[in-house]
């Protein structure tokens, strides 16, 4: 990048400076005559000789009150002129700064991507992050300013100066003549502010960076209880940063106080000097007074040079610390990043590995000039004791390391030479430990397939505007133009020619890792909008219907409490028994059904209001009994109780608040509270004994009322049930049991997810049950998944993309063993004709390989067959024998 | 049956006998009420114990899986507790506990049963009181079974 924020400026925005400029430049005329006009107007046409009259201006004739009105006319006029002016080119300036911001936030994110991977350790994403966001932000304010201020400002303040001299130049040398001093004092202290500046910025960082590490760090920080420690540590860097933020403002304001006193030394030379002109008849008092408004204009422009130059320090400062950073030593280059293939690269016939060396930081070798020549397609295992340089070779062939010497050739052409393109694609990667994307499972899984927009969108209409004024303005800032929201799923090389084919590839990967079964669980909770896959819905339908055929067998007829439209059930919320159905969106707040109006009004239809809020009295005195000593972070709480330990305490002063035998005089707020809880209670569950028949009966009646007289604006926030269609709010599994799991009847659960099993196999549903589990969220970083989860999804993201070569780094090691030899024996079958290279964690595992490198203390120790290696004395069979 | 019941039901067993209704309210809230059908197994001898079970109606057989098949060693019957060898002293359950006809019983999940046995000494006394009582039996049934061979 450009050494200096003026270099790098002037290369991508000298066209829009030249014009700010010359913009600022043709305002000058207009702003000249606009300080002269006053003079004109007080001098010649109010003060003026009426024997003057009438004068001559641009060949009319003009009388006393006429010519007064011209100029006033006229000084409006340049008023006008001179703020469109201000106007246009700050509007220019703000685009300018804005295009620069875009471009470096852009070029600087671009460089983070080209980082070589070990610059990530000394690194932090949260000394990254304030970088990329918050310090370069400032600098696209500058950049509309950098050369544009300095000529208009400094223009302006040469104009007003050349107007004083004009006019008197004793006066103007008055004006003006602590300027020196000004320009004397200001950058000397300004240089200090400006390291203090600097060093706040390395504060704040290195503060963004703690924040992030304990954000990351923060299971260890509960389980050794060092928060204190941390709370102090923070406390002292934010102790620092005060200290450095309050030396800034107290040399800022002090820079301030002392612009702003040499700046009224000037009115006080023109009343005194100027005063005693006027006073003497030496000058007159029209040049005065325009004298005095001219050096109160000229305070602006002074000002504002002084505070440009407060920021183009800043920004140097700021430019020149943020470029130092994303300039790390082999960095990869641009082409590295950008290049397309240029044809059939392959990575099939020869691996060639020569004087290969990697070392650390402090020079010290981790992997020691190896050489090899392997043929391919090959199982290749690579084993050795912990930091033998096995992981960094495994990293090294993928390259996602660069060697610090010697050389890895696939089919005789350099590593180094291949863009990303050529590795990113034809070779597949997964660590200990893969990442996973705040993102759909779908999305993850496919992620390795989008390495270009695969289609073109369609845009329409406002649409269209909006996506052509952003590829214009993304051209200009030197963006991507790619198109995001573009589909970039590259389905062809996974073998599939459709997208529809994409889906059982994907399956396909998942049951090589045994993450099929997981999918389908998320399946079963996930959610489909039965308008876009009415297929699935009815499919869905179909294996309720055969459900309930089952449940007629006498040993699972207990295990679910059907929905039924005519009987209340028992399994279920009071609040799902009356509304039965699902909520859909805020109208109904499950929390405070007694606050809404319709729940209220279907109550007071059935006649039920004063006795559910009587019941809701019982159970709130019975659980404030109950859990009157529980406390409230206990986990009884979160598991049993229906009222939060928060509410319980305002339940508690509710009832000592509220007489029992008065409940029609009690306030509304508290009768709503009471009202809403016993919609909580399901009676199987709870067993308070509240709810008895003719409650019941007549919540049944209140069903049918509640769904007669809904308001048509609530239609959509209910989705009822129905035995024959399919419910929309609710997840696959609930849409298949179409009921309640009974409470009381030993292992339930178990015993239902068996039987929807069988269903869903007897239906052949399992593949698109997986598929609609594929839309399940990850979370951020993958949080909603396990840790075999994320690793499983890791290896199958890298299997779907159909590699030339698949490198594993201890990819299984975390995993139990059961599925670490399932996923092995698959994974073997699945690259049986083509290169798998396998950095184990256990050598006793490369039985199944053709060849074994044994690594030790960076170097191939031992190379060949398993047959060969296996005898007494090898490092081989101590490893393998160690287990 | 409410909850009331329930706690009136637990009074019964000399084991909550003087522990105060409050307490019993909300061991019978937060626990599991269970309905077994006859054959129906409430564990099995040698799984990991989570939970004791309180009979509340019916039968239970408890059977020991030997080398030489399966012995009925006791049944239980309402208001007898079953299982809570297994969460006292973590290890495996020592028996199998099998429904003689239907079954109900209150399922009492370990982290309670600890938390009332550590807030109520009375409780673990009469615990201690029926295991010493089972001792007895046990040493006694070996004693005539010694002696017979």
């Amino acid at each position: 990048m450009e050494p200096t924020i003026y270099k790098y400026l002037l290369k991508y925005s000298k066209k829009q400076q030249v014009w700010l400029t010359v913009m600022a430049v043709l305002s000058f005329p207009f702003l000249y005559l606009f300080y002269e006009l006053p003079k004109m107007i007080i001098n010649d046409a109010i003060q003026g000789d009426p024997g003057d009259f009438p004068v001559e201006l641009f060949g009319y004739e003009l009388d006393h009150v006429p010519y007064l009105i011209t100029l006033c006319v006229a000084f409006l006029g340049l008023v006008v002129v001179n703020q469109g002016f201000k106007y246009y080119i700050n509007v220019y300036r703000g685009l300018t700064g804005e295009r620069m911001l875009r471009r470096l936030r852009y070029e600087l994110f671009g460089r983070v991507l080209r980082f070589p991977q070990p610059t990530f350790r000394n690194m932090s994403q949260g000394e990254i992050i304030p970088m990329v966001t918050a310090e370069v932000e400032p600098l696209g304010g500058f950049v509309g300013e950098a050369f544009s201020l300095p000529a208009f400002q400094g223009g302006t303040l040469l104009v007003i100066i050349g107007f004083l001299f004009y006019q008197n130049w004793m006066m103007a040398v008055a004006a003006i003549a602590l300027y020196p001093l000004q320009l004397y004092i200001i950058p000397r202290l300004q240089s200090k502010v400006n390291l203090l500046g600097k060093r706040r910025v390395k504060l704040v960082r290195s503060l963004s960076d703690r924040i992030g590490e304990t954000v990351q760090g923060v299971p260890e920080i509960h389980a050794h209880d060092t928060s204190q420690l941390e709370r102090a540590r923070f406390s002292a860097r934010l102790g620092e940063i005060f200290v450095v933020r309050y030396e800034i403002y107290r040399k800022k304001f002090f820079i301030k106080f002392l612009n702003n006193f040499i700046q009224q030394m000037g009115p006080f030379f023109f009343y005194s000097i100027g005063g005693y002109l006027v006073i003497t008849g030496g000058l007159e008092i029209g040049t005065l007074v325009a004298a005095i408004a001219a050096h109160k204009d000229l305070g602006a422009p002074w000002k504002e040079l002084l505070g440009f130059y407060q920021r183009q320090q800043d920004a140097r400062i700021k430019y020149e610390t943020v470029i130092t950073q994303f300039d790390p030593p082999g960095m990869r280059t641009v082409e590295h990043q950008e290049n397309d293939p240029s044809g059939d690269e392959t990575f099939s016939s020869t691996l060639a590995i020569s004087g290969l060396t990697l070392s650390d930081d402090q020079g010290e070798p981790i992997v020691n000039s190896i050489s090899a020549n392997l043929d391919l397609p090959s199982k290749i295992a690579i084993v050795g004791r912990p930091s033998s340089g096995k992981e960094e070779m495994g990293q090294l062939l993928a390259r996602l390391l660069d060697p610090t010497k010697g050389k890895i050739s696939y089919d005789d052409r350099g590593l180094e030479d291949m863009p990303e393109a050529i590795t990113g694609r034809r070779i597949a990667f997964v660590g200990q430990q893969g990442f996973i994307f705040n993102a759909s499972l779908s999305n993850n899984l496919y992620y390795g397939l989008k390495h270009r927009p695969q289609t073109t969108l369609e845009r329409e209409g406002e649409a269209a505007e909006q996506y052509s004024e952003f590829v214009e303005e993304a051209e200009l800032s030197g963006n991507s133009v790619m198109d995001s929201e573009a589909d970039w799923t590259d389905f062809s090389v996974t073998g599939a020619d459709s997208l529809d084919s994409l889906r059982l590839e994907g399956l396909r990967a998942l049951k090589i890792v045994g993450l099929d079964g997981d999918v389908y669980q998320f399946g079963l909770r996930g959610t489909i909008d039965p308008k876009s896959t009415p297929e699935l819905a009815n499919k869905i339908l179909t294996a309720r219907y055969s459900l309930r055929d089952r449940l007629t067998a006498p040993d699972v007829a207990d295990l679910i409490e059907t929905f039924d439209q005519e009987k209340y059930n028992h399994n279920a919320s009071v609040a799902e028994n009356l509304l039965f159905g699902n909520v859909v969106g805020d109208t109904f707040d499950m929390e405070a059904l007694g606050s809404n109006e319709h729940v209220v009004a279907v109550l007071d239809k059935i006649g039920l209001t004063e006795q559910m809020i009587e019941i809701g009295y019982a159970a709130a005195s019975t659980m404030a009994e109950i859990f009157a000593d529980v406390p409230s972070d206990h986990e009884l709480f979160q598991q049993y109780a229906f009222i939060s330990a928060d509410e319980l305490q305002d339940f508690q002063a509710l009832l000592t608040r509220v007489d029992r035998e008065k409940l029609v005089d009690a306030r509304d707020e508290d009768r709503k509270a009471l009202l809403s809880l016993p919609f909580k209670l399901v009676p199987a569950r709870h067993r308070l004994g509240l709810i008895d028949d003719a409650v019941m009966d007549k919540i049944l009646e209140g069903r049918k009322a509640f769904r007669e007289t809904l308001p048509q604006e609530m239609a959509n926030a209910v989705e009822f049930f129905d035995a024959e269609f399919y419910n929309s709010a609710s997840n696959l599994q609930d849409n298949i049991l179409f009921g309640k799991v009974a409470y009381g009847v030993p292992k339930a659960a178990d015993r239902i997810g068996e039987l929807i099993s069988e269903v869903i196999e007897t239906e052949g549903l399992y593949d698109s049950v997986a598929e609609v589990g594929m839309s399940y969220d990850a979370g951020i970083a993958g949080s909603r998944l396990s840790g075999a989860q994320r690793q499983k999804l890791a290896i199958a993201r890298a299997i779907v993309k159909r590699p030339d070569m698949l490198i594993l780094s201890e990819s299984t090691a975390a995993l139990d063993s059961a599925s670490q030899s399932i996923i092995m024996e698959n994974i073997l079958e699945e690259f049986a004709d083509r290169t798998l290279i396998w950095v184990l964690h256990r050598a006793d595992l490369a039985v199944h390989f053709d060849q074994v490198l044994v690594f030790d203390r960076g170097a191939i120790a031992e190379k060949g067959t398993v047959e060969s290696l296996d005898r007494e004395g090898t490092l081989f069979k101590e490893l393998a024998s160690d287990g | 049956m409410s909850i009331n019941e329930e706690v009136e039901l637990l009074r019964q067993i000399p084991l909550f006998a003087k522990i105060e209704p409050s307490k019993l309210k909300l061991l019978a809230f937060t626990s599991e009420r269970l309905k077994f059908k006859a054959d129906e197994e409430l564990f099995h001898q040698g799984d990991i114990g989570d939970s004791a079970y309180i009979v509340i109606g019916g039968q239970a057989d408890v059977i020991l899986s030997t080398d030489r098949g399966e012995v009925v060693v006791s049944t239980v019957k309402r208001n007898d507790i079953v299982g809570e060898v297994a969460i006292l002293c973590d290890v495996p359950r020592t028996a199998s506990v099998k429904a003689k006809e239907d079954l109900e019983v209150l399922k009492i999940s370990k982290d309670l049963f600890f938390r009332m046995i550590s807030e109520f000494p009375q409780m673990s006394v009469e615990i201690m009181r029926e295991l010493a009582a089972r001792l007895y039996r046990t040493t006694d049934q070996l004693m005539r079974a010694v002696s017979q061979n």
